[in-house]
């Protein structure tokens, strides 16, 4: 439990949000070229990291807007919120 | 040479006080070489190095654990033992492990505490009822004993269950699986790492892996703390952390690690004897033998490893209890917990080879994988000795997620996740 600076509504408690998982996973430009393998990597596999992870999060119960995080999963500790769209910092 | 428990060690150890027991395992420093090594002292990693060393002969294997044994989920759960699955494929192998539960005690040598009390499921709307009803069927099918009760006899077997109508998700029915209970989770890791190490088998505690060495496609051994240790088999049993060991090792899982809070009360005189669960609301209750209640929160959505979670999901699983169970509302909890889960985008584990030749998975039992500790040590031990998985978790390989054969069981996890 902590709380999220959603970049269009400011600090909230963070049981007003959706986790929406790893961010950054592109969605295959050409779906018809791809081999079973690569969707598999596409659809299930992810990084799963402890420590500093990126992801996507959803203001679900406020203003419904996706924005990108990027999240120690090793003690919860937000190090950085960014827009869609925008480029993910430097880490 | 391993002494047995039985009356007559108990009386002869009083003599002395209780001061002069045997060890129940060593405290090794590493070998250099191992046939095999289990990554993990989990209740599964012991289980498969004592699967290992019993039926397939394989003596000069290690287990190492970044902690204590049993210090991580094993030690974290709420001991809950049922095989009431829906497919084929989680019939087989849950059912599998229940079969090993119910002689584990003599096997081992050592009390696990197995009680078969019964595990009830509730249906709280008609979606519930049909499935339930569908699920007791596909029990029976596979030889699973599972019987639905109606409102009544659900009230009939656990009196203290609200069944009024007009609660906000009434009690419209239930399953039960009388061969389904609980154990004690401590013992059972003790119980394999006692029978393990009396067969040669090394248990090194304190001992955190740090790499994987490969030498182009094949394990070549592990780096942890204590040094290098050279293998030619890795059995990886690492729970929530499964995907720190396979990054390790240049792969990726079809993993998520959450956390999964649990919660006992203050103990009380016997008042429930058997399990329930509930999926709808999210609630389920036992009563330890020290007479705490034990009670099952939900995951977390999010990725974390700070074995904490959210006070929200205990407040949920409470609010539920206390409708289901409003005797329950004076009693105050005693502690709060969580473990890290890994869990699959199907909701079932993962017993598998991997691409690297001598690497082998173990992992994605989510929230329901104390139950199946000895089936998974068995089977895990079949794989890793035979290079081969065992038919009964030949449908639980990582390639499934390649082929799309998957082994949907979110709609028989107990609680949703």
């Amino acid at each position: 439990m902590f709380l999220i600076n959603c970049p269009y509504c400011g600090e909230r408690d963070q049981q007003e949000f959706k986790a929406g998982g790893e961010a950054h996973i592109e969605r295959p430009k050409q779906p018809t070229e791809l081999s079973d393998d690569e969707w598999a990597e596409y659809l299930f596999m992810r990084k799963n990291i402890k420590g500093v992870q990126f992801e996507r999060w959803n203001h679900a119960h406020g203003c419904r807007k996706w924005f990108n995080m990027v999240r120690d999963t090793s003690n919860d500790e937000i190090k950085a919120i960014y827009k869609m769209g925008e480029k993910p910092p430097a880490q | 040479m391993r002494n047995k428990y039985s009356v007559f060690s108990l009386i002869k150890n009083a003599l002395s006080y209780h001061e002069n027991w045997q060890r129940a395992w060593k405290d090794p420093a590493p070998k250099k070489e191992y046939d095999a090594i289990i990554v993990g002292g989990g209740g599964h990693g012991l289980a498969t190095a004592y699967y290992l060393a019993k039926k397939h002969n394989m003596n000069n294997i290690a287990v190492v654990e970044k902690g204590w044994i049993g210090g991580g989920n094993t030690g974290r759960n709420t001991t809950i033992i049922r095989s009431n699955y829906l497919w084929d494929a989680s019939a087989g192998l849950y059912d599998h492990a229940l079969k090993i539960w119910e002689g584990l005690s003599q096997e081992l040598n050592y009390n696990v505490m197995f009680s078969q009390r019964g595990v009830m499921n509730l249906a709280h709307n008609l979606q519930d009822v049909r499935d339930l009803k569908r699920r007791t069927h596909a029990n029976r099918l596979n030889g699973i004993d599972a019987v639905y009760l109606s409102t009544e006899e659900v009230k009939k077997f656990c009196p203290i269950i609200n069944t009024s109508p007009d609660i906000r998700y009434p009690v419209l029915g239930g399953t039960l699986q009388r061969r389904a209970g609980t154990a004690r989770h401590d013992a059972v890791a003790w119980g394999y790492a006692r029978g393990a190490d009396a067969m040669g088998v090394d248990i090194i505690q304190n001992c955190e892996v740090k790499g994987i060495k490969r030498n182009g496609d094949s394990v070549e051994g592990i780096e942890t703390t204590k040094g290098f240790i050279k293998t030619k088999k890795v059995g990886v049993v690492a729970a929530g952390h499964s995907s720190v060991i396979a990054n390790m090792a240049g792969l990726r899982l079809p993993l998520e690690s959450k956390p999964l809070q649990a919660l006992v009360s203050e103990p009380v005189k016997p008042i429930i004897d058997t399990v329930v669960m509930s999926n709808a609301v999210h609630a389920y209750v036992s009563q330890s033998d020290k007479g705490e209640l034990v009670i099952g929160a939900g995951t977390d959505d999010y990725v974390s490893y700070t074995q904490k979670g959210s006070h929200q999901i205990v407040e949920g699983t409470l609010n539920a209890i206390l409708e289901l169970y409003p005797i329950f509302s004076r009693m105050r909890m005693l502690r709060q917990w969580g473990g890290i889960v890994d869990i699959c985008p199907d909701a079932s584990p993962i017993l598998s080879k991997t691409s690297i030749k001598g690497l082998y998975f173990n992992c994605g039992w989510g929230t329901g994988g104390f139950k199946a500790t000895p089936g998974s040590g068995d089977l895990f031990a079949h794989t890793i000795a035979n290079d081969e998985p065992h038919k009964l978790n030949a449908a639980f390989n990582l390639n499934r997620f390649v082929s799309g054969d998957l082994v949907d069981e979110h709609g028989a996890a107990a609680v949703a996740h």
